[in-house]
């Protein structure tokens, strides 16, 4: 990852949170000053599917034409990508607790959630439970292929079929339609990207670490 | 207009004209004093010094794991 990409994730995060609590946000019944989760709370799931889909497209290359390199990519930002729904699903549960009355409701919205990151959770155990390498890169290639397929329907369109108490689904609206000053767009975007950008940063690292690991194991089969 | 009708004129516009405006005169609670008085920039230093740390923490393993792969030999030899 190029350098000057790190100081955007960082200048972006650290406007996030200075103007994310600072700055004026609309006044609602209910949520009130909750309303700044926002900022925090939807970016780990925008991380999230952003690094899956990474993930998926590097898994079909991996078909396409097979590399140890485009493994390591694919399971690296997966990974991360799942450490950014769990904090999704974490803090979306705080937030509910507060103003849904409870941490877990049932919602569309919380179950289509969990059950993708179960999805995926089961993609780490397909890895693990395959000894031979080739085999272990191209059936869990397969399977991610079919964890994001499953992942948009799951969070994106059966939430909005049913009713759900989630912004932006099943017949509520999302915050941005209170939003009419755009006001809270202004540290929303910003707080996607700056977000987006570090999970982008924690992948590359652990990729690196992942790449070392073969290079040495190769070295010790010479 | 007798006693009876004006009542239930009065009720209708309590109901539709009033009470609406009253509900919606009710200042809805937000952290108006944090912000002002209530030392809510302490609570941004805090969390500016806590994301400050775990960048630091990340460059560090970023240049950790930059002079590992140095001293790995290149792919050609």
């Amino acid at each position: 990852m190029k350098t000057w990409l790190k100081v955007l994730a960082t200048l972006l995060l650290l406007y996030t949170i200075v103007a994310g609590f600072l700055f004026d946000v609309p006044r609602l019944n209910i949520v009130n000053e909750t309303i700044r989760a926002l900022y925090f709370h939807v970016p780990m799931w925008f991380g999230m599917v952003v690094l899956f889909l990474v993930s998926t497209v590097y898994s079909i290359q991996y078909l396409r034409s097979p590399s140890i390199e485009k493994d390591v990519y694919a399971v690296e930002f997966a990974n991360t990508g799942l450490l950014l729904g769990l904090l999704g699903i974490v803090t979306g549960m705080i937030w509910a607790n507060y103003t849904w009355g409870s941490p877990w409701h049932g919602d569309p919205k919380q179950n289509g959630a969990a059950i993708s990151l179960l999805v995926y959770l089961a993609y780490f155990v397909l890895r693990g439970s395959v000894e031979n390498e080739d085999q272990r890169a191209r059936l869990s290639a397969v399977y991610n292929i079919f964890a994001f397929a499953a992942m948009i329907p799951l969070i994106f369109v059966i939430p909005r079929m049913t009713s759900s108490m989630h912004p932006g689904s099943g017949g509520n609206p999302g915050f941005n339609m209170y939003d009419l000053d755009s006001k809270m767009r202004m540290v929303f975007y910003p707080a996607v990207a700056g977000w987006i950008l570090l999970g982008v940063w924690i992948a590359s690292l652990r990729i690196r670490v992942r790449l070392i690991d073969e290079k040495i194991q190769n070295l010790e089969n010479e | 207009m007798n006693k009876k009708t004006t009542l239930i004129t009065l009720m209708l516009l309590l109901l539709f004209v009033i009470a609406p405006v009253w509900l919606m005169a009710q200042p809805i609670e937000m952290a108006d004093t944090l912000r002002s008085e209530g030392k809510i920039y302490v609570v941004v230093a805090i969390l500016v010094v806590i994301f400050a740390g775990l960048i630091g923490y990340l460059l560090l393993l970023d240049r950790k794991i930059t002079r590992i792969e140095k001293k790995l030999p290149s792919k050609k030899d």
